[in-house]
């Protein structure tokens, strides 16, 4: 199953390789703008419609890519006809998090809900590696809905860490060890423990 | 000439401030002040820097977000309002060749903005008063965090600031619409209309165009000044909120932090904040290339009522798009992420991508052209938003939003490289380009200077952005500490790209300073001696 280090690698190589493109482009561009013109280049109106074409589908062609390949899209988007086989809940005031159970099971390929309750302030629900990468987020709003479908493909111990500012004493809001996940055939290998083995 | 005369008098005579318009004086009182915020902005930048490579006694947890809650609001209303309203000021009235409508009105907005910019960052500095620019509800009202005197500083700040953006925006549309005495009456309606660009849209589906009795450039800026005075409605609107619940509990008033719905509130913000993020800033930068170009090469530009459609095109996607900022929000809509902050937002793409498009082959049919400050400081410009648009499409995206949200990414890849080379170095070709123009041929110090400054923004710009995107990828946090070194490698290479654009400042700032002479910077400041209404002395004047 993808997961976000499969995303993030992806997005760090496509990424990079356009960054390569772009300055090569200016830089060629700079050095060809002082010299002698000699061609019409780039200026036909066909050219430039083509070029809008491209624009409109790069634009919206990464939203249709990321739904067939990004598997948390479909269930973020589909989620109201998936019966999850748990609901955690996470109740947030006074800058603590409490966990309804501590640490949370997940089966390998189970869906669960993670439900954050705010009683106070805005926070952030993020899922991380042990490396500190991270698995998934969400915003924690009073009064709101907060909760996230996901579905973890992988063994592994992950902690659990506010991912929005909510003051000063919210700066490091992190709970170690707060999922684990057993029964798959593949290790996530950066999800080792903060403090011991998953 | 010695070292001291110049600093005191300015580079071949320097800035002859007696010789200077009211309107170039105004011009240049909120470039310099502009300035000198950006200097401020960057040292906090370099403060929160040091921090997050290693924790320092001296800026705690509170001082830290404090920082980074004044940081961006010095550099986008004290650095970036004042640079872009200036030379706006001073543009809009020498493109419609008629006379501001307001001279007094213009000083009182730079005074405003200036002045604003300091009593919020006041509330940081001296009360720690730290809710971030976004005011989270109800974190700015959280009194069992932050003081009441500090939020008081924060939002009187930043009414002032609004109040001056307001008498901006009315001075832009005025100066276009008005009738200067002894004037031919100006048809008003028609030349408003052309300003914010019905005409340009009903030419799209008219045989026979009609024709534009509004520059490109000046209906550039009058679109972005609607996304300006919009913004500013919905910034004093939260304020307004902000101070009923101080002085409520300031006077004992039990104020229930729930009759405000968080969700609602942040919908409205971002609404209002996008105005400035993807509104003003896309309509104001595209505007500003197309006047470089034109400038710069002294011709039309190419596809030119493409250009004014695509700024109204903008503008409308500017008001529509702000739901890319909720796509981690589980109580948002799924229809909003999707067509607002999927779709919409893509099209930002599309507009963005036209004008860079439209800019290069401006300067590539008018080559050969000479590889002058301004030009390539535009060319830096135009790099910066290929780089950070297509970064801000990819975090706009339901499956990458969900690990990139609130990380680095988004700060650095983004917005960093999108303001610092993007904009700022539009700015700065901007200020080079208008330098003449404003001062009356007033000669660069040091070349060199200027090429160094180029090269070291350039380089510290995308790097520093760079390195905190890697560190985005790799899970931390923009808006969290870290105390255990987690990322020291990434923050030490992006401290070492900031340390090269606080050095490109100060090369910058000591080559402009040197330029006028100390003299020169002090007059701007004085009374003008001319009275005239013009934009530049005429000839005999000069």
């Amino acid at each position: 199953m993808t997961d976000s280090i499969d995303v993030l690698t992806t997005l760090k190589l496509v990424y990079g390789i356009y960054v390569f493109i772009a300055l090569s482009l200016i830089a060629w561009f700079a050095y060809r703008i002082t010299r002698p013109r000699n061609d019409n280049a780039g200026a036909k109106p066909a050219f430039f419609w083509t070029y809008v074409v491209v624009l409109v589908v790069v634009g919206t062609g990464l939203h249709f890519l990321t739904y067939s390949k990004v598997p948390w899209v479909p269930i973020d988007l589909k989620r109201a006809g998936i019966e999850p086989a748990a609901v955690f809940d996470i109740t947030y005031e006074d800058h603590q998090m409490t966990f309804s159970s501590m640490p949370m099971q997940v089966g390998c390929g189970d869906y669960v809900v993670f439900n954050a309750i705010s009683n106070d302030l805005t926070y952030g629900f993020g899922i991380f590696r042990a490396d500190h990468t991270l698995v998934a987020q969400m915003q924690v709003v009073p009064q709101s809905k907060n909760d996230l479908m996901w579905q973890f493909g992988k063994n592994g111990t992950y902690y659990v860490r506010s991912t929005e500012y909510s003051g000063p004493k919210g700066a490091r809001m992190i709970a170690k060890d707060a999922i684990v996940v057993t029964g798959c055939d593949q290790d996530d290998v950066r999800a080792v423990a903060l403090g011991g083995q998953p | 000439m010695s070292f001291v005369n110049t600093l005191l008098n300015g580079h071949e005579g320097g800035l002859r401030h007696e010789g200077l318009t009211p309107m170039q004086k105004i011009a240049l009182r909120f470039v310099v002040l502009g300035v000198l915020y950006y200097g401020l902005a960057a040292v906090e930048g370099m403060m929160m820097r040091v921090v997050e490579i290693t924790p320092v006694a001296a800026i705690d947890d509170s001082h830290f977000f404090s920082i980074m809650t004044v940081h961006p609001m010095v550099g986008v209303f004290g650095s970036t309002y004042m640079i872009v309203f200036g030379a706006f000021l001073f543009l809009v009235p020498y493109f419609m060749k008629k006379p501001i409508f307001s001279l007094k009105m213009a000083n009182a907005s730079w005074m405003l903005i200036g002045g604003g910019t300091f009593i919020m960052w006041l509330a940081g500095f001296l009360f720690s008063y730290a809710p971030l620019y976004t005011l989270y509800w109800p974190l700015p009202v959280d009194l069992a965090q932050f003081k009441i005197v500090g939020g008081l500083f924060y939002v009187v700040g930043v009414a002032l600031i609004m109040v001056g953006t307001f008498l901006y925006s009315y001075n832009v549309f005025k100066t276009i619409v008005y009738t200067p005495k002894g004037w031919e009456e100006q048809p008003s309606m028609d030349l408003f209309m052309d300003a914010i660009g019905f005409k340009a849209i009903g030419n799209w589906f008219r045989k026979k165009k009609t024709e534009h009795i509004v520059d490109l450039p000046v209906a550039a800026i009058s679109r972005g000044t609607i996304d300006v005075g919009l913004n500013a409605v919905v910034i004093t609107a939260a304020g307004v909120l902000l101070l009923i619940y101080m002085f409520g509990t300031m006077f004992g008033v039990t104020m229930e932090k729930t009759w405000v719905d968080a969700l609602l509130y942040k919908n409205i913000f971002w609404w209002g904040l996008d105005l400035i993020a993807d509104g003003l800033v896309l309509i104001f930068v595209a505007g500003t290339w197309y006047i470089l170009a034109m400038m710069i090469t002294g011709k039309e530009l190419f596809m030119k009522h493409v250009a004014r459609a695509a700024l109204f095109v903008e503008m409308v996607v500017s008001w529509t798009v702000w739901s890319h900022h909720l796509m981690s929000d589980q109580g948002q809509s799924n229809t909003l992420k999707v067509l607002s902050g999927e779709m919409v937002t893509a099209l930002e793409l599309v507009t963005q991508g036209l004008a860079v498009y439209i800019v290069l082959v401006t300067l590539a049919k008018a080559r050969p052209l000479k590889m002058t400050n301004e030009l390539r400081f535009l060319l830096g410009g135009l790099l910066g938003f290929m780089l950070a648009v297509p970064a801000g499409i990819i975090q706009a995206d339901l499956g990458m939003n969900r690990v990139l949200h609130n990380t680095q990414w988004i700060v650095g890849s983004h917005v960093h490289v999108a303001v610092l080379v993007g904009l700022t170095m539009t700015l700065y070709a901007a200020i080079y380009l208008l330098l003449p123009i404003l001062t009356n041929g007033a000669k660069l110090y040091s070349q060199k200077l200027a090429t160094a400054h180029f090269w070291l923004h350039l380089v510290g710009g995308i790097g520093m952005g760079s390195f905190m995107g890697l560190a985005g990828i790799d899970g931390m946090l923009r808006r969290a500490v870290y105390v255990d070194g987690e990322y020291a490698t990434y923050m030490m290479l992006a401290g070492i790209c900031g340390a090269m654009l606080l050095l490109a400042f100060a090369l910058f700032l000591f080559n402009v300073v040197m330029t006028f002479g100390i003299k020169g910077l002090i007059g701007i400041y004085s009374p003008a001696k001319s009275d005239t209404s013009d934009c530049v002395p005429t000839p005999q004047e000069a």
